[in-house]
Protein backbone atom coordinates (compact mmCIF):
# COMPACT_ATOMS: atom_id res chain seq x y z
CA UNK A 1 0.00 0.00 0.00
CA UNK A 2 1.18 3.53 -0.75
CA UNK A 3 1.81 6.26 1.78
CA UNK A 4 -1.08 7.12 4.11
CA UNK A 5 -3.33 9.88 2.91
CA UNK A 6 -3.46 12.99 5.08
CA UNK A 7 -6.56 13.60 7.12
CA UNK A 8 -8.07 17.10 7.20
CA UNK A 9 -10.94 19.18 8.72
CA UNK A 10 -13.50 18.41 11.03
CA UNK A 11 -16.13 20.30 12.99
CA UNK A 12 -17.01 18.70 16.34
CA UNK A 13 -20.62 17.98 15.34
CA UNK A 14 -21.76 16.96 11.90
CA UNK A 15 -25.43 16.80 11.00
CA UNK A 16 -26.02 14.86 7.79
CA UNK A 17 -29.33 14.76 5.97
CA UNK A 18 -29.49 11.78 3.64
CA UNK A 19 -31.82 11.28 0.72
CA UNK A 20 -32.72 11.67 -2.91
CA UNK A 21 -34.73 14.81 -3.70
CA UNK A 22 -36.45 13.07 -6.61
CA UNK A 23 -37.67 10.03 -4.72
CA UNK A 24 -40.75 11.18 -2.85
CA UNK A 25 -40.39 10.74 0.91
CA UNK A 26 -36.74 9.81 0.51
CA UNK A 27 -36.10 13.57 0.44
CA UNK A 28 -37.18 13.91 4.10
CA UNK A 29 -33.62 13.86 5.48
CA UNK A 30 -32.55 16.62 3.09
CA UNK A 31 -35.60 18.77 3.81
CA UNK A 32 -35.07 18.37 7.56
CA UNK A 33 -31.46 19.59 7.52
CA UNK A 34 -32.37 22.55 5.31
CA UNK A 35 -34.51 23.79 8.20
CA UNK A 36 -31.57 23.63 10.61
CA UNK A 37 -29.51 26.39 9.02
CA UNK A 38 -31.44 29.14 10.76
CA UNK A 39 -31.41 27.39 14.12
CA UNK A 40 -28.11 28.88 15.34
CA UNK A 41 -26.26 25.69 16.14
CA UNK A 42 -22.86 26.93 17.27
CA UNK A 43 -20.51 24.10 16.45
CA UNK A 44 -22.43 22.03 13.95
CA UNK A 45 -21.73 21.60 10.28
CA UNK A 46 -24.78 20.72 8.23
CA UNK A 47 -24.41 18.49 5.19
CA UNK A 48 -26.75 17.09 2.55
CA UNK A 49 -25.74 13.68 1.32
CA UNK A 50 -26.85 11.01 -1.15
CA UNK A 51 -26.24 8.26 1.39
CA UNK A 52 -23.52 6.47 -0.56
CA UNK A 53 -21.69 4.67 2.22
CA UNK A 54 -18.01 5.11 1.39
CA UNK A 55 -18.28 8.87 1.02
CA UNK A 56 -20.41 9.01 4.18
CA UNK A 57 -17.48 7.43 5.99
CA UNK A 58 -15.21 10.11 4.55
CA UNK A 59 -17.67 12.82 5.49
CA UNK A 60 -17.78 11.91 9.18
CA UNK A 61 -14.13 10.86 9.54
CA UNK A 62 -12.61 12.73 12.45
CA UNK A 63 -15.90 14.23 13.66
CA UNK A 64 -16.57 13.76 17.38
CA UNK A 65 -20.32 13.45 16.99
CA UNK A 66 -22.63 12.77 14.07
CA UNK A 67 -26.37 13.03 13.67
CA UNK A 68 -27.78 11.30 10.58
CA UNK A 69 -31.30 11.91 9.33
CA UNK A 70 -32.83 9.59 6.77
CA UNK A 71 -36.13 8.19 5.59
CA UNK A 72 -36.67 4.56 6.53
CA UNK A 73 -38.98 1.83 5.38
CA UNK A 74 -39.71 -0.69 8.10
CA UNK A 75 -43.40 -1.18 7.52
CA UNK A 76 -44.41 1.18 10.31
CA UNK A 77 -46.86 4.04 10.24
CA UNK A 78 -45.73 6.74 7.77
CA UNK A 79 -44.34 9.78 9.57
CA UNK A 80 -43.23 7.80 12.63
CA UNK A 81 -39.88 9.01 13.94
CA UNK A 82 -37.32 6.66 15.43
CA UNK A 83 -34.03 7.33 17.17
CA UNK A 84 -31.18 4.85 16.89
CA UNK A 85 -27.87 4.82 18.70
CA UNK A 86 -25.55 2.65 16.59
CA UNK A 87 -22.40 3.63 18.47
CA UNK A 88 -23.44 1.21 21.19
CA UNK A 89 -25.16 -1.56 19.24
CA UNK A 90 -25.42 -2.71 15.63
CA UNK A 91 -28.17 -1.22 13.53
CA UNK A 92 -31.27 -3.25 12.78
CA UNK A 93 -30.37 -3.60 9.11
CA UNK A 94 -33.87 -4.63 8.08
CA UNK A 95 -35.13 -1.19 8.99
CA UNK A 96 -32.89 0.23 6.27
CA UNK A 97 -33.49 -2.74 3.98
CA UNK A 98 -29.77 -3.05 3.43
CA UNK A 99 -28.19 -6.00 1.73
CA UNK A 100 -24.85 -6.90 0.25
CA UNK A 101 -25.87 -5.15 -2.97
CA UNK A 102 -25.89 -1.62 -1.68
CA UNK A 103 -23.33 0.18 0.39
CA UNK A 104 -25.41 2.53 2.42
CA UNK A 105 -25.84 3.84 5.97
CA UNK A 106 -25.90 0.54 7.92
CA UNK A 107 -22.92 -0.81 5.98
CA UNK A 108 -21.03 2.45 6.42
CA UNK A 109 -21.65 2.38 10.18
CA UNK A 110 -20.54 -1.22 10.54
CA UNK A 111 -17.51 -0.79 8.31
CA UNK A 112 -16.43 2.30 10.21
CA UNK A 113 -16.80 0.29 13.40
CA UNK A 114 -14.66 -2.53 11.92
CA UNK A 115 -11.97 -0.01 10.97
CA UNK A 116 -12.14 1.89 14.29
CA UNK A 117 -13.32 5.00 12.51
CA UNK A 118 -16.79 5.34 13.94
CA UNK A 119 -17.21 8.72 15.67
CA UNK A 120 -17.64 8.41 19.43
CA UNK A 121 -21.20 9.59 19.23
CA UNK A 122 -23.58 8.67 16.42
CA UNK A 123 -27.32 9.21 16.50
CA UNK A 124 -29.64 8.35 13.63
CA UNK A 125 -33.10 9.82 13.26
CA UNK A 126 -35.27 7.82 10.91
CA UNK A 127 -38.61 8.92 9.60
CA UNK A 128 -40.94 6.28 8.23
CA UNK A 129 -41.69 7.00 4.58
CA UNK A 130 -44.79 6.12 2.62
CA UNK A 131 -44.08 6.91 -1.00
CA UNK A 132 -40.67 6.41 -2.60
CA UNK A 133 -41.69 6.69 -6.23
CA UNK A 134 -39.92 9.04 -8.63
CA UNK A 135 -41.13 12.56 -7.98
CA UNK A 136 -40.64 15.55 -5.75
CA UNK A 137 -43.82 15.32 -3.65
CA UNK A 138 -43.68 14.32 0.00
CA UNK A 139 -46.55 12.28 1.43
CA UNK A 140 -48.82 14.24 3.75
CA UNK A 141 -47.81 12.06 6.69
CA UNK A 142 -44.10 12.73 6.25
CA UNK A 143 -44.65 16.41 5.51
CA UNK A 144 -46.72 16.77 8.68
CA UNK A 145 -44.07 15.01 10.75
CA UNK A 146 -41.14 17.12 9.52
CA UNK A 147 -41.43 19.85 12.20
CA UNK A 148 -41.35 17.22 14.94
CA UNK A 149 -38.33 15.58 13.29
CA UNK A 150 -36.52 18.92 13.18
CA UNK A 151 -37.39 19.53 16.84
CA UNK A 152 -35.91 16.16 17.84
CA UNK A 153 -32.73 16.86 15.88
CA UNK A 154 -32.33 20.31 17.45
CA UNK A 155 -32.77 18.91 20.95
CA UNK A 156 -30.22 16.20 20.25
CA UNK A 157 -27.78 18.69 18.73
CA UNK A 158 -28.14 21.04 21.72
CA UNK A 159 -27.50 18.18 24.10
CA UNK A 160 -24.43 17.05 22.13
CA UNK A 161 -23.09 20.60 21.96
CA UNK A 162 -23.40 20.93 25.73
CA UNK A 163 -21.56 17.66 26.21
CA UNK A 164 -18.81 18.72 23.79
CA UNK A 165 -18.48 22.12 25.49
CA UNK A 166 -18.06 20.46 28.84
CA UNK A 167 -15.26 18.41 27.33
CA UNK A 168 -16.81 15.09 28.09
CA UNK B 1 -41.47 -32.75 -10.55
CA UNK B 2 -39.26 -30.81 -8.22
CA UNK B 3 -39.86 -27.14 -8.62
CA UNK B 4 -37.80 -24.25 -7.36
CA UNK B 5 -38.30 -20.54 -7.54
CA UNK B 6 -35.62 -17.97 -6.87
CA UNK B 7 -36.86 -14.52 -6.22
CA UNK B 8 -34.85 -11.46 -5.31
CA UNK B 9 -36.86 -8.35 -4.60
CA UNK B 10 -35.05 -5.11 -4.76
CA UNK B 11 -37.44 -2.25 -4.69
CA UNK B 12 -38.68 -2.98 -1.23
CA UNK B 13 -40.41 0.34 -1.31
CA UNK B 14 -42.43 -0.52 -4.37
CA UNK B 15 -44.61 -3.33 -3.30
CA UNK B 16 -44.67 -6.53 -5.30
CA UNK B 17 -42.01 -5.46 -7.73
CA UNK B 18 -39.66 -8.38 -8.15
CA UNK B 19 -36.17 -7.65 -9.31
CA UNK B 20 -35.18 -11.19 -10.14
CA UNK B 21 -37.40 -14.17 -10.62
CA UNK B 22 -36.01 -17.51 -11.74
CA UNK B 23 -38.25 -20.55 -12.09
CA UNK B 24 -36.73 -23.99 -12.22
CA UNK B 25 -38.54 -27.25 -12.97
CA UNK B 26 -36.43 -30.34 -12.42
CA UNK B 27 -33.13 -29.60 -14.08
CA UNK B 28 -34.53 -27.01 -16.44
CA UNK B 29 -34.79 -23.24 -16.13
CA UNK B 30 -38.31 -22.31 -17.19
CA UNK B 31 -38.35 -18.60 -16.66
CA UNK B 32 -36.06 -15.67 -15.92
CA UNK B 33 -37.56 -12.28 -15.28
CA UNK B 34 -35.39 -9.38 -14.33
CA UNK B 35 -36.25 -5.87 -13.38
CA UNK B 36 -33.40 -4.06 -11.82
CA UNK B 37 -33.75 -0.64 -13.25
CA UNK B 38 -36.49 1.86 -13.59
CA UNK B 39 -36.05 3.95 -16.72
CA UNK B 40 -35.72 7.67 -15.98
CA UNK B 41 -39.14 8.54 -17.39
CA UNK B 42 -39.86 10.94 -14.56
CA UNK B 43 -36.79 12.97 -15.48
CA UNK B 44 -37.60 12.97 -19.18
CA UNK B 45 -40.98 14.47 -18.31
CA UNK B 46 -39.46 16.80 -15.71
CA UNK B 47 -37.05 18.22 -18.33
CA UNK B 48 -39.76 19.21 -20.78
CA UNK B 49 -40.30 22.95 -20.63
CA UNK B 50 -36.98 23.60 -18.83
CA UNK B 51 -34.09 25.61 -20.21
CA UNK B 52 -31.40 23.70 -22.12
CA UNK B 53 -28.91 24.95 -19.54
CA UNK B 54 -30.73 23.15 -16.71
CA UNK B 55 -30.31 19.68 -18.21
CA UNK B 56 -26.83 18.94 -16.79
CA UNK B 57 -27.79 19.65 -13.18
CA UNK B 58 -31.23 18.05 -13.36
CA UNK B 59 -30.07 14.82 -15.00
CA UNK B 60 -27.11 14.63 -12.59
CA UNK B 61 -29.70 13.86 -9.93
CA UNK B 62 -30.71 10.62 -11.63
CA UNK B 63 -27.71 8.84 -10.17
CA UNK B 64 -25.98 9.44 -6.85
CA UNK B 65 -22.93 7.51 -8.00
CA UNK B 66 -22.42 8.79 -11.52
CA UNK B 67 -23.71 12.40 -11.72
CA UNK B 68 -20.78 13.41 -13.97
CA UNK B 69 -21.81 10.89 -16.62
CA UNK B 70 -25.27 12.45 -16.77
CA UNK B 71 -23.80 15.96 -16.89
CA UNK B 72 -21.41 14.96 -19.66
CA UNK B 73 -24.03 13.31 -21.86
CA UNK B 74 -26.30 16.33 -21.32
CA UNK B 75 -23.70 18.98 -22.21
CA UNK B 76 -22.45 17.07 -25.24
CA UNK B 77 -25.99 16.59 -26.54
CA UNK B 78 -26.73 20.32 -26.16
CA UNK B 79 -23.45 21.25 -27.83
CA UNK B 80 -24.28 18.85 -30.65
CA UNK B 81 -27.62 20.65 -31.07
CA UNK B 82 -26.08 24.13 -31.09
CA UNK B 83 -22.98 23.33 -33.13
CA UNK B 84 -20.59 24.07 -30.25
CA UNK B 85 -17.16 22.48 -30.06
CA UNK B 86 -15.28 22.36 -26.75
CA UNK B 87 -11.57 21.80 -27.18
CA UNK B 88 -8.16 22.20 -25.56
CA UNK B 89 -7.91 22.57 -21.79
CA UNK B 90 -11.71 22.70 -21.35
CA UNK B 91 -12.02 19.35 -23.07
CA UNK B 92 -9.16 18.03 -20.92
CA UNK B 93 -10.93 19.17 -17.77
CA UNK B 94 -14.01 17.25 -18.82
CA UNK B 95 -11.93 14.14 -19.31
CA UNK B 96 -10.30 14.75 -15.95
CA UNK B 97 -13.57 15.04 -14.04
CA UNK B 98 -14.79 11.89 -15.80
CA UNK B 99 -11.59 10.14 -14.64
CA UNK B 100 -12.53 11.13 -11.10
CA UNK B 101 -15.97 9.61 -11.44
CA UNK B 102 -14.68 6.39 -12.99
CA UNK B 103 -12.22 6.00 -10.12
CA UNK B 104 -14.89 6.63 -7.47
CA UNK B 105 -17.49 4.39 -9.04
CA UNK B 106 -15.22 1.53 -10.07
CA UNK B 107 -13.39 1.42 -6.75
CA UNK B 108 -16.66 1.39 -4.82
CA UNK B 109 -17.82 -1.58 -6.84
CA UNK B 110 -14.50 -3.45 -6.82
CA UNK B 111 -13.84 -3.19 -3.09
CA UNK B 112 -17.21 -2.77 -1.43
CA UNK B 113 -19.59 -4.76 -3.60
CA UNK B 114 -17.81 -7.20 -5.88
CA UNK B 115 -14.67 -8.47 -4.13
CA UNK B 116 -16.57 -10.06 -1.21
CA UNK B 117 -18.28 -12.37 -3.75
CA UNK B 118 -14.97 -13.93 -4.70
CA UNK B 119 -13.49 -14.05 -1.21
CA UNK B 120 -16.35 -16.00 0.29
CA UNK B 121 -17.30 -13.33 2.81
CA UNK B 122 -20.85 -12.00 3.04
CA UNK B 123 -19.94 -8.36 2.58
CA UNK B 124 -17.27 -5.68 2.69
CA UNK B 125 -17.67 -5.29 6.46
CA UNK B 126 -16.34 -8.81 6.94
CA UNK B 127 -13.60 -7.98 4.46
CA UNK B 128 -12.71 -4.92 6.54
CA UNK B 129 -12.46 -7.06 9.68
CA UNK B 130 -10.23 -9.65 8.02
CA UNK B 131 -8.18 -7.43 5.71
CA UNK B 132 -8.44 -3.86 6.97
CA UNK B 133 -5.40 -2.72 4.98
CA UNK B 134 -7.00 -3.82 1.69
CA UNK B 135 -10.25 -2.04 2.47
CA UNK B 136 -8.37 1.07 3.56
CA UNK B 137 -6.55 1.12 0.23
CA UNK B 138 -9.91 0.92 -1.54
CA UNK B 139 -11.36 3.74 0.53
CA UNK B 140 -8.33 5.98 -0.06
CA UNK B 141 -8.33 5.25 -3.77
CA UNK B 142 -12.02 6.07 -4.00
CA UNK B 143 -11.36 9.25 -2.08
CA UNK B 144 -8.70 10.29 -4.61
CA UNK B 145 -11.40 10.07 -7.29
CA UNK B 146 -13.75 12.10 -5.11
CA UNK B 147 -11.14 14.81 -4.80
CA UNK B 148 -10.96 15.33 -8.57
CA UNK B 149 -14.74 15.61 -8.71
CA UNK B 150 -14.76 18.00 -5.75
CA UNK B 151 -12.07 20.30 -7.18
CA UNK B 152 -13.58 20.42 -10.68
CA UNK B 153 -17.22 19.87 -9.85
CA UNK B 154 -17.37 22.47 -7.11
CA UNK B 155 -18.51 19.97 -4.50
CA UNK B 156 -18.31 16.30 -3.76
CA UNK B 157 -21.96 15.34 -3.87
CA UNK B 158 -23.98 16.57 -6.82
CA UNK B 159 -21.30 18.61 -8.55
CA UNK B 160 -22.57 21.89 -9.96
CA UNK B 161 -19.70 23.41 -11.89
CA UNK B 162 -20.29 21.74 -15.28
CA UNK B 163 -22.25 23.72 -17.87
CA UNK B 164 -23.03 23.65 -21.56
CA UNK B 165 -19.95 25.12 -23.29
CA UNK B 166 -17.53 24.36 -20.46
CA UNK B 167 -17.52 25.20 -16.77
CA UNK B 168 -18.76 27.96 -14.50
CA UNK B 169 -15.25 28.30 -13.15
CA UNK B 170 -12.00 26.61 -14.12
CA UNK B 171 -9.21 25.85 -11.64
CA UNK B 172 -5.80 27.50 -11.68
CA UNK B 173 -2.72 25.31 -12.17
CA UNK B 174 -2.01 25.82 -8.50
CA UNK B 175 -5.41 24.47 -7.52
CA UNK B 176 -4.83 21.31 -9.54
CA UNK B 177 -1.25 20.87 -8.30
CA UNK B 178 -2.11 19.00 -5.05
CA UNK B 179 -4.11 16.53 -7.13
CA UNK B 180 -1.01 15.51 -9.05
CA UNK B 181 0.74 13.87 -6.10
CA UNK B 182 -2.57 12.34 -5.06
CA UNK B 183 -3.12 10.83 -8.50
CA UNK B 184 0.41 9.46 -8.61
CA UNK B 185 -0.33 7.72 -5.33
CA UNK B 186 -3.65 6.57 -6.77
CA UNK B 187 -1.95 5.18 -9.87
CA UNK B 188 0.26 2.99 -7.66
CA UNK B 189 -2.74 1.93 -5.60
CA UNK B 190 -4.59 1.09 -8.82
CA UNK B 191 -1.70 -1.11 -9.96
CA UNK B 192 -1.87 -2.91 -6.62
CA UNK B 193 -5.61 -3.27 -7.11
CA UNK B 194 -5.19 -4.91 -10.53
CA UNK B 195 -2.63 -7.31 -9.11
CA UNK B 196 -4.83 -8.12 -6.14
CA UNK B 197 -8.05 -8.85 -8.05
CA UNK B 198 -6.10 -10.94 -10.58
CA UNK B 199 -5.53 -13.48 -7.77
CA UNK B 200 -9.26 -13.99 -7.09
CA UNK B 201 -10.89 -17.27 -8.14
CA UNK B 202 -13.28 -16.90 -11.10
CA UNK B 203 -15.98 -19.29 -12.25
CA UNK B 204 -15.60 -20.41 -15.84
CA UNK B 205 -18.36 -18.68 -17.72
CA UNK B 206 -17.63 -17.33 -21.17
CA UNK B 207 -20.39 -16.15 -23.46
CA UNK B 208 -20.49 -14.94 -27.03
CA UNK B 209 -21.59 -11.37 -26.34
CA UNK B 210 -22.35 -8.47 -28.62
CA UNK B 211 -20.24 -5.72 -27.07
CA UNK B 212 -21.08 -2.07 -27.74
CA UNK B 213 -19.10 1.00 -26.73
CA UNK B 214 -17.73 4.28 -27.97
CA UNK B 215 -14.48 4.22 -29.87
CA UNK B 216 -12.30 7.25 -30.38
CA UNK B 217 -9.41 7.58 -32.86
CA UNK B 218 -6.82 8.29 -30.17
CA UNK B 219 -8.28 7.84 -26.72
CA UNK B 220 -9.78 5.25 -24.45
CA UNK B 221 -13.39 6.40 -24.67
CA UNK B 222 -14.98 8.80 -22.21
CA UNK B 223 -16.76 11.68 -23.90
CA UNK B 224 -16.61 11.15 -27.61
CA UNK B 225 -16.34 8.68 -30.43
CA UNK B 226 -18.34 6.47 -32.72
CA UNK B 227 -20.53 3.66 -31.45
CA UNK B 228 -19.01 0.36 -32.44
CA UNK B 229 -19.57 -3.33 -31.75
CA UNK B 230 -17.62 -6.54 -32.25
CA UNK B 231 -20.23 -7.48 -34.88
CA UNK B 232 -19.48 -4.69 -37.30
CA UNK B 233 -21.60 -1.83 -35.99
CA UNK B 234 -19.85 1.48 -36.62
CA UNK B 235 -22.18 4.48 -36.42
CA UNK B 236 -22.25 8.07 -35.33
CA UNK B 237 -24.14 8.75 -32.11
CA UNK B 238 -26.78 10.60 -34.15
CA UNK B 239 -27.75 7.25 -35.68
CA UNK B 240 -28.39 5.62 -32.28
CA UNK B 241 -32.17 5.43 -32.66
CA UNK B 242 -31.83 3.82 -36.09
CA UNK B 243 -30.00 0.89 -34.56
CA UNK B 244 -31.20 0.55 -30.97
CA UNK B 245 -34.65 0.35 -29.52
CA UNK B 246 -36.29 -0.22 -26.18
CA UNK B 247 -38.62 -3.21 -26.03
CA UNK B 248 -41.52 -3.16 -23.68
CA UNK B 249 -41.42 -6.31 -21.58
CA UNK B 250 -44.85 -7.65 -20.90
CA UNK B 251 -44.27 -9.26 -17.51
CA UNK B 252 -43.02 -6.06 -15.93
CA UNK B 253 -42.81 -2.34 -16.46
CA UNK B 254 -39.20 -2.72 -17.53
CA UNK B 255 -37.85 -1.69 -20.87
CA UNK B 256 -35.13 -3.81 -22.42
CA UNK B 257 -32.80 -2.15 -24.89
CA UNK B 258 -31.88 -4.23 -27.91
CA UNK B 259 -29.83 -3.82 -31.02
CA UNK B 260 -32.43 -3.96 -33.79
CA UNK B 261 -34.18 -6.17 -34.56
CA UNK B 262 -33.83 -8.13 -31.32
CA UNK B 263 -30.24 -8.66 -30.17
CA UNK B 264 -29.29 -8.20 -26.54
CA UNK B 265 -26.01 -6.36 -26.14
CA UNK B 266 -23.44 -5.60 -23.49
CA UNK B 267 -22.20 -2.14 -22.48
CA UNK B 268 -19.70 -1.20 -19.78
CA UNK B 269 -16.11 -1.98 -18.82
CA UNK B 270 -15.94 -5.39 -20.49
CA UNK B 271 -17.34 -3.98 -23.76
CA UNK B 272 -15.00 -0.98 -23.70
CA UNK B 273 -12.02 -3.19 -22.95
CA UNK B 274 -12.80 -5.64 -25.74
CA UNK B 275 -13.33 -2.88 -28.28
CA UNK B 276 -10.60 -0.48 -27.16
CA UNK B 277 -7.70 -2.48 -25.74
CA UNK B 278 -5.36 -0.71 -28.18
CA UNK B 279 -6.44 2.67 -26.75
CA UNK B 280 -5.40 1.84 -23.18
CA UNK B 281 -2.21 3.49 -21.95
CA UNK B 282 0.95 1.37 -22.20
CA UNK B 283 0.92 1.00 -18.41
CA UNK B 284 -2.70 -0.20 -18.34
CA UNK B 285 -2.02 -2.61 -21.21
CA UNK B 286 1.05 -3.98 -19.47
CA UNK B 287 -0.77 -4.51 -16.18
CA UNK B 288 -3.76 -6.17 -17.79
CA UNK B 289 -1.51 -8.61 -19.62
CA UNK B 290 0.35 -9.32 -16.38
CA UNK B 291 -3.02 -9.91 -14.73
CA UNK B 292 -3.65 -12.69 -17.22
CA UNK B 293 -6.27 -10.88 -19.25
CA UNK B 294 -5.98 -11.38 -22.96
CA UNK B 295 -6.88 -8.51 -25.27
CA UNK B 296 -10.35 -9.96 -25.24
CA UNK B 297 -12.25 -11.09 -22.16
CA UNK B 298 -15.66 -12.77 -22.31
CA UNK B 299 -16.10 -13.82 -18.72
CA UNK B 300 -18.30 -11.23 -16.97
CA UNK B 301 -17.05 -12.40 -13.56
CA UNK B 302 -13.64 -11.07 -14.59
CA UNK B 303 -15.14 -7.63 -15.05
CA UNK B 304 -13.64 -6.90 -11.62
CA UNK B 305 -10.18 -7.12 -13.23
CA UNK B 306 -11.29 -4.98 -16.16
CA UNK B 307 -12.74 -2.39 -13.78
CA UNK B 308 -9.39 -2.32 -12.00
CA UNK B 309 -7.56 -1.87 -15.31
CA UNK B 310 -9.92 0.99 -16.17
CA UNK B 311 -9.28 2.51 -12.75
CA UNK B 312 -5.57 2.40 -13.53
CA UNK B 313 -6.26 3.91 -16.95
CA UNK B 314 -8.24 6.74 -15.33
CA UNK B 315 -5.47 7.44 -12.78
CA UNK B 316 -2.80 7.35 -15.48
CA UNK B 317 -4.84 9.65 -17.70
CA UNK B 318 -5.53 12.01 -14.80
CA UNK B 319 -1.80 12.36 -14.12
CA UNK B 320 -1.19 13.24 -17.78
CA UNK B 321 -4.07 15.71 -17.93
CA UNK B 322 -3.03 17.50 -14.74
CA UNK B 323 0.61 17.70 -15.84
CA UNK B 324 -0.20 19.38 -19.14
CA UNK B 325 -2.96 21.65 -17.84
CA UNK B 326 -2.80 25.35 -18.69
CA UNK B 327 -5.69 27.42 -17.44
CA UNK B 328 -7.80 28.60 -20.38
CA UNK B 329 -8.56 32.33 -20.71
CA UNK B 330 -12.28 31.70 -20.48
CA UNK B 331 -14.10 28.97 -18.57
CA UNK B 332 -16.46 28.29 -21.45
CA UNK B 333 -17.09 28.85 -25.11
CA UNK B 334 -20.13 30.90 -26.19
CA UNK B 335 -23.38 28.99 -26.67
CA UNK B 336 -26.22 30.26 -28.86
CA UNK B 337 -29.33 28.11 -28.55
CA UNK B 338 -31.38 27.40 -31.65
CA UNK B 339 -34.16 25.06 -32.63
CA UNK B 340 -32.40 21.74 -33.09
CA UNK B 341 -31.99 18.16 -32.00
CA UNK B 342 -28.92 17.11 -30.07
CA UNK B 343 -27.50 13.67 -29.46
CA UNK B 344 -24.71 12.35 -27.25
CA UNK B 345 -23.30 9.17 -25.87
CA UNK B 346 -20.61 9.20 -23.24
CA UNK B 347 -19.11 6.29 -21.35
CA UNK B 348 -20.45 6.24 -17.82
CA UNK B 349 -18.61 3.89 -15.47
CA UNK B 350 -21.35 1.30 -16.09
CA UNK B 351 -21.44 1.82 -19.86
CA UNK B 352 -22.81 3.93 -22.66
CA UNK B 353 -25.23 6.64 -21.57
CA UNK B 354 -27.39 8.08 -24.35
CA UNK B 355 -29.12 11.49 -24.22
CA UNK B 356 -31.24 13.03 -26.94
CA UNK B 357 -32.97 16.41 -26.78
CA UNK B 358 -35.23 18.49 -28.97
CA UNK B 359 -34.80 22.18 -28.26
CA UNK B 360 -36.92 25.03 -29.56
CA UNK B 361 -35.69 28.40 -30.84
CA UNK B 362 -35.88 29.95 -27.34
CA UNK B 363 -33.63 27.26 -25.84
CA UNK B 364 -36.45 25.38 -24.13
CA UNK B 365 -36.36 21.60 -23.97
CA UNK B 366 -39.34 20.14 -25.84
CA UNK B 367 -38.37 16.50 -25.67
CA UNK B 368 -35.79 14.48 -23.75
CA UNK B 369 -34.75 10.88 -24.07
CA UNK B 370 -32.30 9.17 -21.72
CA UNK B 371 -31.09 5.58 -22.01
CA UNK B 372 -28.84 4.59 -19.10
CA UNK B 373 -26.34 1.74 -19.30
CA UNK B 374 -28.15 -0.49 -16.83
CA UNK B 375 -31.33 -0.57 -18.89
CA UNK B 376 -29.21 -1.56 -21.89
CA UNK B 377 -27.62 -4.45 -20.01
CA UNK B 378 -30.81 -5.88 -18.51
CA UNK B 379 -31.53 -8.29 -21.31
CA UNK B 380 -27.94 -9.52 -21.39
CA UNK B 381 -28.04 -10.15 -17.64
CA UNK B 382 -31.20 -12.22 -18.13
CA UNK B 383 -29.42 -14.19 -20.84
CA UNK B 384 -26.50 -14.82 -18.49
CA UNK B 385 -28.88 -16.20 -15.88
CA UNK B 386 -30.54 -18.51 -18.43
CA UNK B 387 -27.06 -19.97 -19.06
CA UNK B 388 -25.64 -19.75 -15.57
CA UNK B 389 -28.40 -21.28 -13.46
CA UNK B 390 -28.53 -24.71 -15.18
CA UNK B 391 -24.80 -25.16 -14.48
CA UNK B 392 -25.38 -24.61 -10.75
CA UNK B 393 -28.61 -26.45 -10.03
CA UNK B 394 -26.83 -28.80 -7.63
CA UNK B 395 -26.20 -25.93 -5.23
CA UNK B 396 -28.40 -25.23 -2.24
CA UNK B 397 -31.16 -22.68 -2.62
CA UNK B 398 -29.24 -20.06 -0.64
CA UNK B 399 -26.01 -20.58 -2.51
CA UNK B 400 -27.76 -20.51 -5.87
CA UNK B 401 -29.55 -17.29 -4.99
CA UNK B 402 -26.29 -15.76 -3.93
CA UNK B 403 -24.65 -16.87 -7.19
CA UNK B 404 -27.49 -15.30 -9.15
CA UNK B 405 -26.93 -12.05 -7.30
CA UNK B 406 -23.26 -12.35 -8.14
CA UNK B 407 -24.04 -12.83 -11.83
CA UNK B 408 -26.10 -9.63 -11.70
CA UNK B 409 -23.41 -7.78 -9.77
CA UNK B 410 -20.94 -8.47 -12.59
CA UNK B 411 -22.68 -5.64 -14.40
CA UNK B 412 -22.47 -3.19 -11.50
CA UNK B 413 -26.12 -2.39 -12.09
CA UNK B 414 -27.30 1.00 -11.08
CA UNK B 415 -29.77 -0.28 -8.53
CA UNK B 416 -28.57 1.84 -5.70
CA UNK B 417 -29.69 4.90 -7.62
CA UNK B 418 -33.31 3.94 -7.69
CA UNK B 419 -33.54 4.06 -3.93
CA UNK B 420 -30.97 3.40 -1.27
CA UNK B 421 -32.44 0.13 -0.26
CA UNK B 422 -33.11 -3.29 -1.52
CA UNK B 423 -34.61 -6.36 -0.04
CA UNK B 424 -33.96 -9.98 -0.75
CA UNK B 425 -36.67 -12.60 -0.60
CA UNK B 426 -36.46 -16.28 -1.12
CA UNK B 427 -39.59 -17.96 -2.28
CA UNK B 428 -39.70 -21.74 -2.54
CA UNK B 429 -42.56 -23.47 -4.29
Amino acid sequence: MGPPMPDTRQPPLLIIGVGNPFRGDDAAGLLAVRQLHSAGLASAQIVEHSGEGASLMEAWKGARAVILIDAVNSGGRPGTICRLDPANKPLPAERFQGSTHAFSIPQAIEMARALNELPAQVVIFGIEGKNFHAGTELSKEVNDALPELVRHVLEEAASIETTLRNGE
Amino acid sequence: MKSRTIKVDYLARVEGEGALFVKIRGDKVEDVKLKIFEPPRFFEAFLRGRRYSEAPDITARICGICPIAYQMSAVHAMEDAFGVKVEGPLRDLRRLIYCGEWIESHVLHIYMLHAPDFLGVPDAIHLAREHPQIVQRGLQLKKAGNEIVTVLGGREIHPINVRVGGFYRVPTRGELAPLLERMKWARDAAIETVRWVATLPFPEFEQDYTFVSLRHPDEYPFNEGRLVSNRGLDISVREYDDHFTEEHVEHSNALHSVLKPNTPYFVGPLARYNLNFDRLSPLAQEESRAAGLAEGCRNPFQSIIVRSVETLQACDEAVRLIERYERPDKPRVPVHPRAARGYACTEAPRGTLYHRYRIDESGTIREAKIVPPTSQNQKTIEQDLWQFVPQHLHESQDKLRWQCEQAIRNYDPCISCATHFLKLNLDRE
